[in-house]
């Protein structure tokens, strides 16, 4: 699987050739550069690391630092790797979004947005202890039983309960590509994907 | 995080905003409309595809309102057709739009006359703009 690194830029929709109207996710992606090919032989495994968005010297700790001198790039501030690029990389190749072809379908990770401490109505779907009748009172949102009393007398492990929402990578695949504008480092997917505006995402083709 | 921190994020929003204004419109074609809001009076004619054939239809109703910007911007308007009302929406930069005529300009004073809907007979008339040459 290859891929590129982006930022998400937002939602609009357009027009198909039969007049249908799509919503679409626009994605600025790339140029990233490759940092470091990992092989059978030195790492067990064949992977190529690239680097997105170039940051200042300053703002970068000195093992990552060393990081990119061997590669004999500037500093990044984001790097994924990817298995099996269809041609050889080289160190310092720069990969653009013309590694994307129109018409073609590819899945993107994103990290969703966080939604902070939910319920479980809201965070795993429950419908409530609802009813306005039989003496119900103050339990609309709540979780009801969460197991029995004496037999098994513990709670079992990986019981929905409230917690922390959101904020989870999400990978949605099987995006369509409807536009590929080289020019300005954009592609345009159908359809929504995970996080906000100017978040980082992964495309993989 | 100082008020600097907040600058720069509000610099980047900005940023991703405007290309995205920018990209939207150049995706969409949109076309030249005449000049119509909440309250006109305005006859929509659009394309509709059955199976191989294409033909012009037209719907004629009051802006209930335009909604959006740019290239994703729509408008609704309603009609009453036979003791039902009607409502449709339309993409302003859709392909099957071919002409939209004004056929009366409305004296309203909101940008949403959703009230219109619960309104029937007299009370659902609205009063025409009149417009003077100088």
């Amino acid at each position: 699987m290859s891929g590129l690194i982006g930022k998400k830029v937002g939602m609009t929709s357009l027009f198909d050739a039969n007049g249908k109207n799509i919503p679409c996710t626009v994605i600025q992606a790339g140029p990233c550069v490759v940092t470091q090919v990992k092989t059978e032989k030195t790492d067990g495994y064949n992977a190529v690391q690239i680097a997105y968005n170039e940051k200042s010297e300053k703002n970068i700790g000195a093992p990552l630092k060393g990081h990119f001198k061997k590669a004999g790039v500037n500093p990044h501030a984001k790097l994924v790797e990817f298995k099996g690029f269809e041609d050889e990389k080289s160190l310092g190749d720069s990969i653009t979004v013309e590694l994307f072809a129109e018409g073609e379908y590819v899945d993107i990770s994103a990290t969703s947005k966080g939604k902070g401490f939910q319920g479980v109505v809201k965070r795993h779907n429950f419908r409530g202890v609802g009813g306005q009748t039989h003496g119900q009172h103050n339990r609309l949102r709540a979780p009801g039983s969460i197991g029995g009393a004496s037999t098994p007398s513990k709670v079992f492990k990986g019981i929905r309960m409230a917690g922390r929402m959101g904020g989870d990578t999400v990978k949605t695949q099987n995006l369509k590509v409807l536009k590929v504008l080289a020019d300005r480092n954009l592609i345009v997917v159908s359809g929504n994907i995970a996080g906000s505006k100017g978040s980082y995402v992964v495309i993989e083709k | 995080m100082h008020s600097h921190f907040w600058g720069i994020v509000y610099h980047q929003e900005r940023l991703t905003m405007d290309l995205l204004k920018t990209i939207s419109n150049e995706l969409v074609d949109l076309k030249e409309w005449p000049e119509f809001g909440a309250g006109d009076t305005i006859t929509v004619y659009y394309t509709i595809k059955e199976g191989e054939k294409e033909r012009t239809q037209f719907f004629q109703g009051t802006v209930l309102q335009r909604r959006g910007s740019g290239a994703t911007e729509t408008f609704t308007i309603r009609k009453v057709s036979g003791g039902v009302g009607v409502e449709r929406i339309f993409p302003l930069g859709s392909p099957f739009l071919n002409k939209i005529e004004v056929n009366k300009k409305g004296k309203v004073r909101r940008a949403r006359i959703f009230y219109l809907r619960d309104r029937t007979g007299k009370s659902a008339r609205i009063k025409e703009k009149m417009t003077f040459k100088k």
